[in-house]
């Protein structure tokens, strides 16, 4: 499993006999993605790369029956794909291009949150970027820029603003052997598609998804929300890193969101909250795999046992228990208790501060699953169903 | 880019915004013959972008042309937050009666453009969100537009006399119209002033706009102040590089925001501290290679320089490339550490070490080798 793309994917690409267009749309044919239409106004009838191309993507999707759409539209015109994608029908619609203005953006979000419907998080169609790498679900497809040979197939999801730091810590990653269930580079616009909640809910529904890497930078609030997202909805262990430490305020950092405004969007404050959420953030990108491979054995041990409690409760605890088995459940939980208090001893002893941060994280976890494991999973089917 | 104050007029009297006639002037003399020509009691304002004007002394009255001439002296001889001032803005002086403030930001997180009106004008909003937020009215524009009987409601909530509400309702639709028609980030009026006659007018201008808006703006081009800039900005604006000038004395070259900012946070976390911030971007022409090395080595203190590339569209080979051809040319004055890994990587360890250049794979090691060859050239 995966999330967004996969090896179902028929993808248009738009801006196919551009440089980038053309240039991509080979890699990720390399890829092995299936790539079943260009569209390029006046170019209809051509064939790029082997791939018939259009003049419309309402006349791509009616010919080749394709469920995304990638776009490599250069930014006075990027927009205007968008609109054309969403009235088109595409399901799903990634924007690679950077230098949108903000403006032409915000109308193309608006267009495709009315096609979608209100309160329909997990729904269609959706907009990833603009100004982003695209998505990449290792040994099935890859739609954008993010470069191949670096992912794994594995239990990962990858979540990111930024471009190159995304695939730095994918090779780090894949050279621990923590492979990945897909790779998402959600762009460092003001404003964008699809946003760590977004993302963070996605993956939480993804059955195969067992842990999350988050890489936010500074700039507005999505980190700080999506810290308080984790806490509240996902289930599953999250690490973080925020890029731009040392950025000063009122400089824009290449990214056109990434600016610290008026002492808020600062990497601190954004670190702190993730602390706050429990979610251990790395302090420098080298550590985030050690972290997320703790977290991820932790949570596989848990889960063991607690199937293994499962299996002794044959019965459900809700109806009336015999005396007897209560007795039995009693004294089988202090027993695990200690088992994992030793375990996190050595931990404790490493790094204090980060043991601390992981212990907040467990308890708060520990406490989530009960609540939410009904919950999500419903929602989880109604999405699928669609 | 930040407008300053005499552009961002200049841009609401386009659009039919009320201001006081004015003029900017670079010296005294000019500001004299302005105030000549406005005739009567004028205003001398700094044109700096910092806030505080006012308590910095930046900003003055004059009651006659002479006295213009020596107050814009004395402003044109100030530096306020670390900027001094170049310009002075002349503009006529009115009666104030009370100040409001008005802006619309772009409000990235609920996809809108947002207004906040407060009757608290003439001081700082941050002041003001922060101390008694309650006197900030807000409403989000939705993505049809602003209606102007929303407009007039909103203002008819802060304005006690309705005449003015009304001229204030008219200006906050022109400025929605600036705002979206300008591509602004930012179009901010305080005070939005009242006069003693009755009058609804903007007494300031403060204007952000979307750099990625320029395209469609051929007049952006000659608000771009060149003093503002130094030489070195301006030439990685040219090149399409992304540069931020810091304090450090480790330069650093990277292709991404991200990477480039992560590589910063890392020079730091090992106890260097980076000189700048450079985002060669997507592409690797061999020619923003070897500006980039120019800009570092000519702005600031710079005493080793880092290269971190990741290859992904950028092709490695291109950056090896890029390097060699600048070295031969000029070579460097300070020791130089290369990381590059990724596309064609093979391809750009070859052409590098047949110039005599190695390179290491792992970001971690090439922080802490360039931190350490910093130290040596230090000592």
């Amino acid at each position: 499993m995966s999330i967004l793309i996969d090896k179902h994917t028929r993808l248009i690409v738009q801006g196919i006999t551009g440089r980038d267009g053309a240039f991509h749309t080979q890699q990720m044919i390399a890829y092995g993605t299936n790539v079943v239409a260009g569209v390029t106004p006046g170019k209809g009838g051509t064939t790029m790369h082997g791939v018939p191309v259009f003049d419309s993507v309402a006349e791509a999707m009616e010919q080749t029956k394709a469920n995304a759409s990638v776009i490599y539209v250069p930014a006075p015109f990027a927009a205007d794909a968008i609109h054309e994608a969403a009235d088109a029908g595409v399901p799903l619609i990634v924007c690679i291009t950077e230098g949108l203005p903000v403006r032409d953006t915000m109308a193309a979000w608006h267009k495709v949150m009315a096609k979608r419907g209100a309160n329909n998080p997990l729904g269609k169609p959706r907009l990833v970027g603009p100004n982003c790498p695209g998505l990449i679900t290792p040994g099935q497809a890859k739609v954008g820029i993010l470069p191949g040979h670096i992912v794994t197939p594995g239990p990962i999801g990858v979540v990111s603003k930024s471009g190159t730091l995304t695939y730095e810590v994918v090779k780090q990653l894949t050279d621990k052997r923590l492979g990945q269930t897909t790779c998402l580079g959600i762009g460092g616009d003001p404003i964008i598609g699809t946003d760590f909640i977004d993302a963070l809910a996605l993956f939480e529904a993804d059955p195969k998804t067992e842990g999350i890497v988050l890489m936010g930078e500074i700039g507005g609030n999505a980190e700080e929300q999506a810290a308080q997202y984790i806490r509240r909805h996902v289930t599953k262990p999250v690490v973080a890193f925020v890029a731009g430490q040392t950025a000063p305020p009122g400089k824009r950092m290449g990214h056109a969101g990434a600016i610290i405004s008026g002492g808020t969007g600062t990497a601190a404050e954004k670190m702190a909250a993730f602390e706050a959420a429990g979610v251990p953030v790395a302090r420098i990108p080298s550590e985030i795999p050690g972290l997320i491979a703790e977290l991820l054995q932790r949570r596989r041990t848990r889960r063991r046992n607690v199937v293994a409690k499962a299996a002794k409760q044959a019965t459900p605890a809700k109806k009336a228990a015999s005396a007897k088995k209560v007795a039995r459940t009693k004294k089988v939980a202090p027993a695990k208790k200690a088992a994992r208090t030793k375990k996190a001893a050595p931990a404790q002893k490493a790094a204090p501060a980060r043991a601390a941060a992981r212990k907040r994280a467990r308890t708060s976890k520990q406490q989530a699953p009960r609540k939410a494991a009904a919950r999500p999973k419903s929602k989880t089917k109604a999405a699928r169903g669609k | 880019m930040n407008l300053h104050e005499y552009q961002g007029k200049e841009l609401f009297a386009r659009y039919g915004l009320p201001v006081l006639p004015g003029q900017v002037a670079g010296t005294p003399e000019e500001a004299r013959d302005i105030a000549a020509q406005l005739g009567g009691l004028v205003v001398i304002k700094a044109q700096v972008q910092a806030g505080g004007r006012g308590k910095a002394g930046g900003v003055k009255l004059a009651h006659d042309p002479d006295e213009a001439c020596d107050r814009a002296r004395d402003i044109l001889a100030l530096t306020i937050k670390g900027l001094p001032v170049r310009k002075v803005l002349v503009a006529k002086a009115a009666d104030i009666a009370k100040e409001y403030y008005l802006s619309i930001v772009m409000d990235r997180e609920k996809k809108a453009p947002l207004i906040m009106l407060s009757a608290e004008g003439g001081v700082e909003i941050e002041e003001v969100a922060r101390f008694a937020p309650e006197k900030i009215l807000k409403l989000h524009i939705p993505v049809e537009g602003l209606r102007p009987y929303v407009a007039r409601s909103l203002m008819m909530q802060v304005f006690p006399d309705f005449a003015q509400a009304q001229q204030a309702a008219a200006i906050l639709l022109k400025l929605y119209t600036v705002f979206m028609d300008g591509d602004c980030s930012l179009a901010e009026i305080n005070p939005l002033a009242v006069t003693t006659e009755g009058r609804v007018i903007a007494l300031d201008a403060k204007v952000s706009l979307d750099d990625n808006a320029e395209f469609r703006h051929v007049d952006w081009d000659h608000w771009r102040d060149p003093e503002d800039e130094s030489g070195w900005s301006r030439l990685a604006r040219e090149k399409g590089l992304s540069y931020v000038k810091l304090d450090g004395d480790i330069g650093c070259i990277v292709n991404g925001a991200g990477l480039a900012m992560a590589t910063m946070d890392l020079i730091k976390h090992y106890g260097g501290e980076p000189a700048n911030f450079l985002d060669i971007g997507g592409s690797s022409n061999p020619e923003k290679v070897t500006a980039a090395l120019e800009i570092i080595n000519g702005d600031g203190h710079v005493r080793a320089i880092l290269f971190n590339i990741f290859g992904g569209i950028t092709r490695c080979d291109d950056v090896a490339n890029g390097i060699v051809a600048s070295l031969k040319e000029s070579p460097l004055p300070v020791p130089l550490v290369i990381r590059l890994t990724g596309t064609n990587e093979e391809a750009a360890r070859q052409i590098l070490s047949d110039f005599g250049l190695g390179a290491t794979t792992s970001m971690d090691e090439a922080v802490r080798m360039v931190i350490a060859r910093a130290q040596e050239v230090n000592a």
